[in-house]
């Protein structure tokens, strides 16, 4: 990349929720569904003396993509880590059940989802861990009818409960700096030892989950530079291409056959997941 | 975590309203809506207690200084600095003038 | 089917319920599948059980692993598959005591979120085509493996007993990432119901369809085995009686009148104008 590209290019890492909403939609037609002034806020962290944000975390960005209707749904990684609480996971179930609606009375609302969130808010867990399950429930009707678009771009990452959500998506966008797993490092840490896990050794990290190895080991559709026009081309060059002819999620053969063949007695190493799966799926 | 509210003198009412900032870590939301003539009220959640006088002091250098417009002003907080919070509430006021509210 | 020393609350039940019915043939150990009777009919029953003998040395303890995840997928899509064709749809019944979903390096390299996700839209698949699809809770309904096995049922059952368990992360952990003690944990978890650990304070929020007091839900008397039967008879009925295939039976009380206040305003204002 020339120095000219460089200056060119907008870091979409760099923007907040609301930004990178309005960033993925045709311009000008940003519309936000209960947004900040509606104060929806959580109804369970002042209690528990933690400052809440207006929005909970989630922007509903409703609005056009190359001329279709579609709806964005965005956290926001810097409030609690993009935890996910009752009221923020009520509004991505609540659009992407709405947009299937739509599609069944003909309107072809699409969605995209991005996801900068450690999963779910501790400090509601149950309710936050319920909405999970309503938005993998309204992902998978909603992509009998429309791609469902997911983007992890970091800094934040997919994580927990919402890395499930990811993995039920019709296409994935991911960039280097994105990681995709189930559970955090620092869990996995304590649960399996430094050995097995070390949360701090970020090379490490990045070369189990970073954006790079889940798109070498087909688990992403795209992996993208920062950069706002490459993210935006790439959402439009997938829902063109319409719904996959098998989500990823429906592919369990594909998987166990590779699972099968893997020796399970040593460690796992990345190169060897991504040939594999490069074979494989 | 601490409420507090201030009042301070304004002009007339501020037209449209702005959001600016996040609740992370060493940050602020502000949320500017218009207001009665005459009259700005800050409504401050913060995480951090025993700021009080802190945050008198502050808001009294921005709004106290040339007659802003009258605005509601909710401003939900993780630890900012001082000067963090002047910088989100001079975007705020930005936007304001820019007459592009954050949301429709 | 083979004995463990001391069978879990999953095994336990899934024997139980299927009267020992013998094991579909072609799944692993920690998978357990069997074809059996329900009200009469065809159905399926699913429990994920402890394998001291897992080749994924992280899923020995009846964690949900990355081969559990896709063969819970491969187990409810071959029930959804044959049925295609078919007016009525066999229930399938997951069988719910799953500590938690498997921590490890192995698991993350393979994807073990993709391999949950596999199971999660295998289930919801089938509940849109139709299948009633009923999870018994009769021990430890965790995090990612209950996302994967039961949170997408129609009807989620549970039994009334302290050892079952419905969280998103075990309070040790739980306490651990929020910078607490236990302790500390327990006493929010006393006043704020979607942070407690016991099944009633899960029963409040209105996630359940029915809590069902047994006498030994370690080892069901008749009794218990026919109160759970009877119910699940039940809940087969409501579900074949109810137009909607989706989760909005979740919603009902006032824990969560939030998540129904944003559905309610997000479809006042989703048209423009």
């Amino acid at each position: 990349m020339n120095s000219d590209e460089l200056l060119r290019r907008k870091s979409f890492i760099e923007l907040g929720a609301r930004e990178r909403a309005r960033a993925v939609l045709d311009a000008g037609s940003m519309r936000e569904l209960i947004g900040p002034f509606e104060r929806f806020v959580s109804p369970w962290l002042a209690q528990q003396g933690v400052v809440t944000q207006a929005d909970d975390g989630v922007v509903v960005a409703k609005g056009r993509i190359d001329g279709q209707p579609a709806v964005v749904l965005a956290i926001e990684g810097a409030f609690q880590g993009g935890s996910l609480g009752e009221v923020g996971g009520a509004k991505i179930a609540g659009a992407l059940e709405l947009a299937a609606e739509d599609n069944r009375r003909g309107v072809p609302t699409r969605a995209v989802i991005l996801f900068e969130t450690g999963g779910v808010r501790l400090q509601e867990a149950n309710l936050g861990l319920a909405a999970i399950a309503e938005i993998h429930s309204a992902i998978v009707d909603l992509r009998r009818y429309q791609p469902v678009i997911g983007i992890t771009a970091g800094t934040v990452g997919c994580f927990g409960g919402m890395s499930i959500a990811a993995g039920l998506c019709s296409y994935l966008i991911v960039t280097r700096e994105a990681r995709l797993g189930l559970n955090g490092p620092a869990v996995i840490e304590q649960e399996a030892g430094i050995e097995e896990y070390d949360s701090r050794d970020r090379p490490f990290i990045w070369s189990v989950t970073g954006g790079e190895q889940r798109y070498r080991s087909k688990l992403a559709d795209a992996w993208l530079e920062d950069d706002v026009e490459a993210i935006r081309d790439s959402v439009r060059g997938l829902l063109r291409q319409g719904l996959p002819a098998r989500h990823l999620s429906d592919r369990h053969e594909a998987f166990l056959a590779c699972l099968a063949q893997l020796d399970a007695a040593e460690q796992a190493r990345p190169d060897a997941i991504r040939a594999r799966y490069q074979k494989g799926l | 975590m601490e409420r507090i509210t201030l009042e301070f003198p304004a002009a007339q009412p501020a037209r449209g309203r702005a959001l600016c900032g996040v609740v992370g870590s060493g940050d602020l939301e502000v949320l500017l809506e218009p207001a009665a003539a005459g009259l700005t009220t800050v409504s401050i959640t913060t995480s951090v207690q025993g700021m009080r006088r802190v945050w008198e002091a502050v808001l009294a250098r921005i709004l106290g200084a040339a007659p802003l417009p009258a605005t509601n002003i909710e401003i939900n907080d993780f630890g900012a600095t001082p000067g963090v919070v002047r910088m989100r509430i001079e975007q705020a006021f930005e936007e304001l003038n820019a007459g592009e509210g954050t949301t429709r | 089917m083979p004995q463990a020393i001391e069978l879990s609350r999953g095994a336990t039940w899934l024997a139980a319920l299927t009267a020992d019915a013998r094991c579909a043939s072609g799944y692993p150990a920690s998978v357990r599948v069997v074809d059996a009777p329900l009200a009469g009919q065809a159905a399926r029953y699913i429990a994920v059980v402890p394998d001291p003998d897992n080749r994924f040395p992280r899923v020995r303890k009846g964690e949900v692993g990355l081969v559990e995840g896709w063969e819970l997928a491969r187990a409810v899509r071959e029930i959804v598959a044959a049925d295609a064709d078919r007016p009525v749809k066999r229930p399938i019944v997951a069988v719910i005591d799953v500590a938690s979903q498997a921590y490890g390096r192995r698991e993350e390299a393979c994807g073990i979120h993709q391999a949950l996700a596999g199971a999660a839209a295998a289930y919801a698949d089938a509940r849109l085509a139709g299948h009633p699809v009923i999870g018994l809770i009769v021990g430890k309904a965790m995090s990612g493996a209950l996302l994967a096995h039961g949170y997408q049922a129609n009807r989620l059952i549970a039994l009334d007993d302290p050892q079952v368990m419905v969280h998103a992360m075990g309070k040790a952990a739980a306490a651990r990432v929020t910078l607490r003690s236990v302790a500390e944990l327990e006493a929010l978890a006393a006043r704020i119901p979607p942070m407690a650990y016991d099944v009633g304070s899960f029963a409040a929020l209105g996630l359940l369809w029915r809590l069902l007091a047994v006498e030994r839900a370690d080892a069901p008397t008749g009794g218990d085995l026919d109160r759970v039967d009877t119910c699940l008879v039940e809940a087969l009925a409501d579900i074949r009686a109810d137009a909607a295939r989706d989760l909005s039976g979740r919603l009902g009380l006032a824990p969560r009148r939030m998540s129904k206040q944003v559905r309610e305003r997000l479809r006042a204002v989703w048209q423009e104008g």
